[in-house]
């Protein structure tokens, strides 16, 4: 566990899980989109993988460059991106890590027979050897519309 | 100069700046620039053989360097270059391909060297799984070479045990296995060949109950059986599981071979729907097969399992090849999905493995002889007694002339099976007639025909020459 923290708020979280839930038995993915820590929206993405996708997900350029163009729309940062793991735990798998990103908020959950488990949230360590499992923590709507989650 | 977009989670390593101007006339100059000027990038750009990462892209305006000229793409100074993640991931999988030891890579090495196979393609091999049925002359070089290619795990179905009969052409077993189970034959065999991958054997009879659990955790299934009840199990139990089967089929001196159930590809059943009529098509312990034969058809098979799992070349797939060993040639049919096919179409009507035996018209082997068959059948040792006694008995020989040279029963006449409609004239019906074959089965259905066109006086002997031979006169050989 590191000492990085991130924040989702309800609205987030509840549209993580039903687009892991929707796409179950494949994995779904897309952005987290926020400021200082703290998700406020999400950008769901499709996932372009050819290597079949119950057991991978890929976001291809184009895709990319539209998350973070919806990031900026939404008044906030592209934060990291979140994925399932359909019939896995939510732990980062070795192409998980082999792929990732620093800096970057990767937020995983754990599918299971179309209904969702465990959230954890990882950050690569610098010298890309690992990840380190940073903390969830659950925030309020801070006003009432402030948390759209966004399916692109 | 030039200007690089910076994405969003390199900003901390280029002092939050999402522009970095750079020195350069292509892009491998300006990157080299750019990580010259912020050095905390390159073990996020550049992996340890100093390549661009896979995930990382860089366009040059609009367009990928990978469709350019890569690194070695100009730039001009009005050009923007841009640092676009891919973001890629996934749960743990069997495509999380394991590495290879460098005794591995000693052993693969003619394989490395090939960039359709390369280190990516072997590690694709170390992960996949393949499931053969059968351990005799198909299953034989199927394994062997599956098993030296560096499949990971193979797996191996069979309940037999290995017969001097078998040597001919299954060359996982030799002359001291004979008598041991072939299962256990196998994997010292293939051990031997290869201790990396790891050898599953499963000792029973493939059956409706057993294959789907079976098949299961296999990428392919390698079809080696010899009937075709087993050969409409496996299709079937393939097409509802989604899994390729590579299969092969040898007599005398054909063979077939073809890949069913593939993606978008047809089955068995839609080349033939239905099964031939029991006993029209001989297995080859009753009409025989060349020795080589299985050994070029389960190669075929072997290699299209690897390009199965490589993902390279023109797979099998709704293409039917036919080898002519006489004549040494190769005829290739073309096979499309039929959408009426019961069990692949659109519109299946097989939806679970049903009773094969029965599907085939093969009676299940009944648990002893029932009553009628007192009245039918004769023992080797019974025969003994009789002719001993001075019975009036006429043997009729329904096998082929060239097994009559092998062997024989003293005083038996020779009428094959397939001339006895056109030659039972020769026969008195008056005479007490005893039908033999080699095993017992072809006989019965000599035995059957002559009852049909009248015969009374007919008995057939149980268990063939094989068991005359084993209880009655050792001195002549068996085949």
């Amino acid at each position: 566990m590191n000492d990085r923290a991130l924040i989702v708020t309800r609205d987030v979280e509840d549209a993580i899980r039903r687009h892991g839930e929707a796409t179950y038995p494949h994995e779904c993915c897309g952005a987290l989109v926020g400021r200082d820590g703290r998700v406020t929206a999400t950008v769901a993405l499709p996932n372009t993988t050819e290597e079949g996708p119950r057991r991978r997900f890929l976001v291809r350029p184009s895709d990319y460059r539209e998350a973070e163009r919806r990031s900026s729309e939404l008044g906030g940062e592209l934060l990291g991106f979140y994925h399932s793991h359909p019939d896995h735990p939510a732990r980062p798998s070795q192409y998980d890590l082999d792929h990732a990103w620093p800096t970057f908020a990767y937020i995983i959950v754990a599918v299971a027979n179309k209904s969702s488990h465990d959230m954890t949230v990882w950050y690569l360590k610098e010298d890309r050897s690992s990840f380190e499992e940073g903390t969830l923590n659950h925030g309020e709507d801070s006003h009432s519309n402030a948390a759209p989650a966004v399916h692109g | 100069m030039a200007k690089i977009l910076i994405p969003t989670p390199l900003r901390p390593y280029t002092d939050k700046q999402d522009a970095v101007d750079v020195a350069g006339a292509t892009v491998g100059e300006l990157l080299a620039d750019l990580t010259r000027k912020h050095s905390g990038l390159k073990g996020h750009l550049y992996n340890e053989q100093g390549k661009l990462r896979s995930f990382v892209n860089i366009y040059v305006n609009d367009e990928d360097i990978r469709y350019l000229q890569h690194e070695k793409t100009p730039v001009a100074a009005d050009d923007t270059v841009s640092i676009i993640p891919s973001v890629a991931g996934g749960a743990p999988a069997v495509t999380e391909a394991p590495t290879l030891s460098n005794d591995e890579v000693k052993r693969y090495s003619r394989h490395l060297i090939m960039p359709e196979v390369g280190m990516e393609g072997q590690r694709k091999l170390k992960a996949a799984s393949v499931l053969c049925i059968g351990a005799g002359g198909l299953g034989s070089p199927v394994a062997m070479y599956l098993a030296a290619a560096g499949v990971g795990r193979l797996g191996i179905v069979d309940f037999d045990v290995v017969d001097f009969s078998n040597l001919q052409r299954q060359i996982l077993h030799g002359t001291p296995d004979v008598g041991r189970s072939k299962l256990a034959s196998a994997k010292d065999r293939l051990n031997a060949l290869n201790p990396e991958i790891q050898i599953d054997t499963y000792e029973t009879a493939l059956s409706s109950q057993n294959a789907l659990k079976l098949f299961e955790p296999y990428d392919v299934i390698v079809d080696g059986t010899d009937n075709f009840p087993t050969r409409y199990l496996v299709n079937d139990a393939c097409v509802l599981l989604g899994k390729p089967n590579a299969y092969g089929s040898i007599f005398r001196f054909e063979g077939q071979a073809s890949v069913f159930g593939a993606k978008d590809g047809p089955c068995y059943r839609c080349l033939y729907p239905e099964p031939p009529p029991p006993g029209l098509v001989p297995s080859c312990a009753e009409g025989g097969v060349l020795g080589v034969l299985p050994g070029i058809i389960g190669v075929i098979q072997a290699t299209e399992t690897i390009k199965l799992i490589l993902g390279v070349g023109e797979p099998l797939v709704g293409r039917f090849l036919i080898f002519d060993a006489l004549r040494m040639k190769f005829r290739e049919l073309k096979l499309r999905k039929d959408p009426e096919c019961p069990v692949c179409g659109t519109h299946p009507t097989v939806t679970h493995l049903i009773d094969y035996e029965q599907f085939c018209g093969v009676m299940p082997a009944a648990p002893e002889p029932a009553v009628v068959s007192n009245a039918t059948e004769i023992t080797s040792l019974e025969l003994k007694a009789r002719l001993d006694r001075g019975d009036k008995l006429k043997i009729v020989d329904v096998r082929e002339p060239n097994e009559w040279q092998i062997c024989r029963i003293p005083g038996a006449v020779l009428i094959p099976l397939g001339d006895v409609p056109r030659r039972y004239h020769e026969l008195d019906p008056n005479d007490e007639l005893i039908m033999q074959c080699r095993s017992g089965v072809r006989s019965a259905k000599a035995a059957d025909f002559l009852r049909s066109v009248g015969f009374t006086k007919v008995l057939n002997l149980k268990g063939g020459i094989l068991d005359w031979i084993d209880k009655v006169d050792p001195s002549q050989p068996k085949y």
